[in-house]
Order: structure tokens, then C-alpha cells, then sequence
């Protein structure tokens, strides 16, 4: 074992820490995208129109089978060809969020769905009308089972981002990478990489846990 | 039933797509994607067994009485569940080497992909395991079972009913996440269709017929475990009526 620090804190650190924004900011646009994409597809999952409803589920069935590596080389390499230049960096979280937000669209679907139908019949019996019985009653309801899966796709998006290096995206893995490759050493780059990526999910899955305590100690109150 | 229905079309489909693919443009690139496929199918099946033995070990490791053997576990859990598939590889083939241990790239790839999902098998077994009633425990050792049998013979086969369909969905995201392999320099399907873009740049036939081929795995590997869900309950059912 040689590792070296002042490799670590001269070369690695100074390289490693200026990307640490791009790993960030791809996790946050992309689990936002796959929140709104999300909702859109599962509110044409369960449409009443089975011309819409069906081909919808055949989507997300789709695209949750296949992996996001191909999904993302498939959407780097046609957009441009069809004539939509991105940079790598939209077109990565472009991919992400999308792939996640065929994973949202059934979590928000079983969510909906195991709110009791007497619910649903309660508010009809009550008169009150779709807006009001959505806001008031379906949502509050399925958000405790909801917020605890999304906080794992958040942190699962994050662990996803490495996949971007792929593309070239200056992320943290792409730096390590590169360090890698300048200096041939790459025992410290991926290591801190590695450690930085512990601590971040490990950070992330506790503040997972605070909130999903908030939501359901909300609900119930 | 409908399980089986879609593995059937599955299979139509992907004969006529093949027969298709003989008669036209497709053939161009169609033998390497299929070289390709033979890589990710190795390297999903090597990874599949490193992962059901880490899985089985590691959460039984993780209830042991033992605090140190509790320890280990809960640390490999964390470690491989904690960082990226990616950076794993990546750690498995370019660091490792350092420390005086160097492996091919179809080792490199298989440990680190079976290792990683090895961690999160092993939390599935783990909540398996401590989902049979205490009292079977209790029946185990007051009929004077030595632990392994009790293990052997009573636990487990009532954990793997509960194991089985989680099991079978993580091993889907487990073909899945083979498509990362190509950063140990091995050339799995994924990047044999970026190669035969490059050369050809056919983007969309190329990438359909990967996708496809994806799905057709995961689809195969769901029909599959569903046939072992079936199995694993009416063995049950059998003992317990």
C-alpha cells in the first residue's frame, strides 16, 4: 500500500472538490425532472382511456426494464442527430430524469392506490368536488408511503450520476478519471471519490429519515 | 399467467426480430451486439452467484450473536451499498492492483457488480429471515435441532418464499447494472452497440435492438422467478398442511 498525501492534498483534492457542484446539481435537476415527468405519466398510467392508459404502462415498463447506461448513450448519440444539440451535462440529467421518473410514476401510483376506496366514496357522499378531493383527502393520505421511496430515488439518482462520466460529463468521476489517467495513479482519486460518495448517502439516507418522520407525524396530526 | 403470456410474446418476438434482422440492414451489426450479449450474459450469471453468496452471508452474518461477524457484515452492507457501482469497479480494477492484487478485467467486473448487489440482497434475506416467527425458533430448538439444521430445515425454507419475489427484482436491476462493465475495458452489449455506432451510425436500429435484447433478459428473469415463487409455496404448503 503507498498512498501518498501530499499527492492527495497537492493534486487530487484541488481537482476533485471544483466538481463536487456539477455531481450535485445533476442529482437535484434530474430528481426534479423525474418528480413532474413522474406525476405526468402516472396520471396517464391511470387514465379512463385505455388508448392512452395502456401504451402509457408499456412506456414505463420499457424504460424501467432497460438500462439507464443504454438509455443515456441511446439519447447522446440521436438527439444531436435529429438535430437537438445539448451539452452532455442537460442531456445526462435529461436521461436520469427521465429513467427515474418512470420509477416515480409507480410509486406514486401505488401510493394513490392504497388510499381505501371508501375515501374516494366518503368525498363523493360528501360533495365535494375533484380539486378539493384530491387536495384534501387523496394526496395527504398517500404521501406518507410515497415521500420515504422518493427519498430513496433521490439518493439512488445521486449514486447514479457516476454513469455521466460516460459521456463525458465533468462530474467526480469523470475527474477522478482523468487524474487517473494524467498521472497514472489512481489509488487516491478513486478512493476519495468513493468516500465522498459514502458520506454523501449516508448523510443523505439520515435527512431521508428526518423527513419522512416530519411527513408522517404531520399527516397524523 | 399473464407472466407467462408475455415471456411467450417476448420469445415470438425476438425470433421474428432475429429472422428479420438476417434479411436486412441489420446483419451488418447485428454479430457483434450478439458477441456482446454473450459477454453481459456471462458476466450477469458470474455476478449472480457472487451475489446469492454475499446476500445469504452476509444477512445471516448480520443477526449473528456474534458482535465482530455482525460488524464485518454491517460494514460490507454499508460500504457497497453506500458508494457507486461505477466507482467500485473502477476501484476493483485500477486500485486494487496497488495493494498487490490484480484482476482480470471479467473478475474485476463480475466481483463488482456481484459484491454491490450482494449488499442489497443481503438486507432482503436479512428481513426475511427475521420475519419467521420467533416461535419456529423456539419449536427448532425445543425438538433439539443442532443451529444449522434449524437454519437448513426450518428457517430458511420458510424465509425463501418472502425472499424469492424481492430477490427476483433485484436481480433484474442486477442485469441492469451490468452495462456499467465497460469501464474495466470489457465489451458487454452496451458498448458493443456504441462501437458499431461509431462505425456505422445507424443510432436508432442499433440502440432498439440493444433496449430489446435488455428487456428480453429482465423479462426472462421475471417468468423464471415466478416459476420459483410457485415452487417455493407449494413446498410449503405441502409441510404445512
Amino acid at each position: 500500500m503507498n498512498w501518498d498525501w501530499q499527492f492527495t492534498f497537492d493534486v487530487v483534492l484541488p481537482k476533485l472538490l471544483p466538481v463536487v457542484p456539477i455531481t450535485i446539481q445533476a442529482t437535484v435537476f434530474s430528481f426534479l425532472l423525474a418528480l413532474v415527468l413522474g406525476l405526468v405519466l402516472m396520471l396517464l398510467r391511470i387514465s379512463r382511456f385505455r388508448l392512452i392508459a395502456v401504451p402509457a404502462g408499456e412506456l414505463i415498463e420499457v424504460i424501467r426494464g432497460t438500462p439507464l447506461l443504454v438509455q443515456l448513450f441511446f439519447l447522446f448519440f440521436l438527439l444531436p442527430e435529429v438535430g437537438i444539440t445539448l451539452p452532455p451535462l442537460t442531456t445526462g440529467i435529461l436521461g436520469i430524469g427521465i429513467y427515474n421518473a418512470a420509477l416515480c410514476a409507480e410509486v406514486y401510483r401505488a401510493g394513490i392506490q392504497a388510499v381505501p376506496a371508501g375515501q374516494w366514496e366518503a368525498a363523493k357522499a360528501l360533495n365535494l368536488g375533484t380539486y378539493r378531493t384530491w387536495r384534501d383527502i387523496i394526496i395527504p393520505q398517500s404521501l406518507p408511503p410515497i415521500v420515504p421511496a422518493l427519498g430513496n430515488y433521490l439518493i439512488g439518482i445521486f449514486k447514479e450520476t457516476p454513469l455521466l462520466s460516460f459521456l463525458a460529463v465533468g462530474e467526480l468521476m469523470h475527474a477522478s478519471k482523468l487524474i487517473g489517467s494524467e498521472y497514472y495513479r489512481f489509488t487516491e482519486a478513486v478512493t476519495l471519490a468513493g468516500v465522498f460518495f459514502l458520506v454523501m448517502s449516508l448523510a443523505a439516507a439520515v435527512l431521508v429519515r428526518m423527513v419522512e418522520t416530519r411527513v408522517s407525524r404531520s399527516i397524523l396530526r | 399467467m399473464s407472466n407467462r403470456v408475455a415471456a411467450i410474446a417476448v420469445l415470438i418476438a425476438f425470433l421474428g426480430g432475429t429472422a428479420f434482422a438476417t434479411f436486412s440492414d441489420l446483419r451488418i451489426f447485428l454479430p457483434a451486439l450478439l458477441q456482446g450479449a454473450v459477454v453481459t450474459i456471462e458476466v450477469a450469471t458470474l455476478s449472480f452467484l457472487v451475489m446469492t453468496a454475499s446476500a445469504f452471508l452476509a444477512g445471516a452474518a448480520k443477526i449473528s450473536p456474534w458482535t465482530p461477524v455482525r460488524w464485518v457484515a454491517i460494514t460490507y452492507i454499508e460500504i457497497f451499498r453506500g458508494t457507486s457501482l461505477l466507482v467500485q469497479l473502477f476501484w476493483f480494477f485500477f486500485v486494487l492492483p496497488e495493494f498487490g492484487v490484480t484482476l482480470s478485467p471479467m473478475v474485476a467486473g463480475v466481483l463488482g457488480v456481484g459484491l454491490n448487489f450482494g449488499a442489497y440482497g443481503a438486507e432482503i434475506v436479512r428481513g426475511a429471515i427475521t420475519a419467521v416467527p420467533r416461535g419456529q425458533w423456539e419449536a427448532a430448538t425445543a425438538v433439539n435441532l443442532t443451529p444449522f439444521r434449524r437454519m437448513t430445515r426450518i428457517v430458511m425454507p420458510q424465509a425463501l418464499v418472502v425472499v424469492i419475489p424481492p430477490y427476483g427484482n433485484l436481480a433484474i436491476e442486477m442485469v441492469k447494472a451490468t452495462s456499467v462493465v465497460s469501464a474495466v475495458t470489457l465489451v458487454d452489449i452496451t458498448y458493443a452497440s456504441v462501437q458499431q455506432n461509431q462505425l456505422y451510425y445507424r443510432t436508432i436500429e442499433i440502440f432498439v435492438v440493444t433496449l430489446f435484447l435488455y428487456y428480453c433478459f429482465s423479462q426472462l428473469i421475471r417468468f423464471s422467478m415466478g416459476i420459483l415463487e410457485e415452487r417455493s409455496k407449494r413446498h410449503l404448503a405441502r409441510v404445512g398442511g
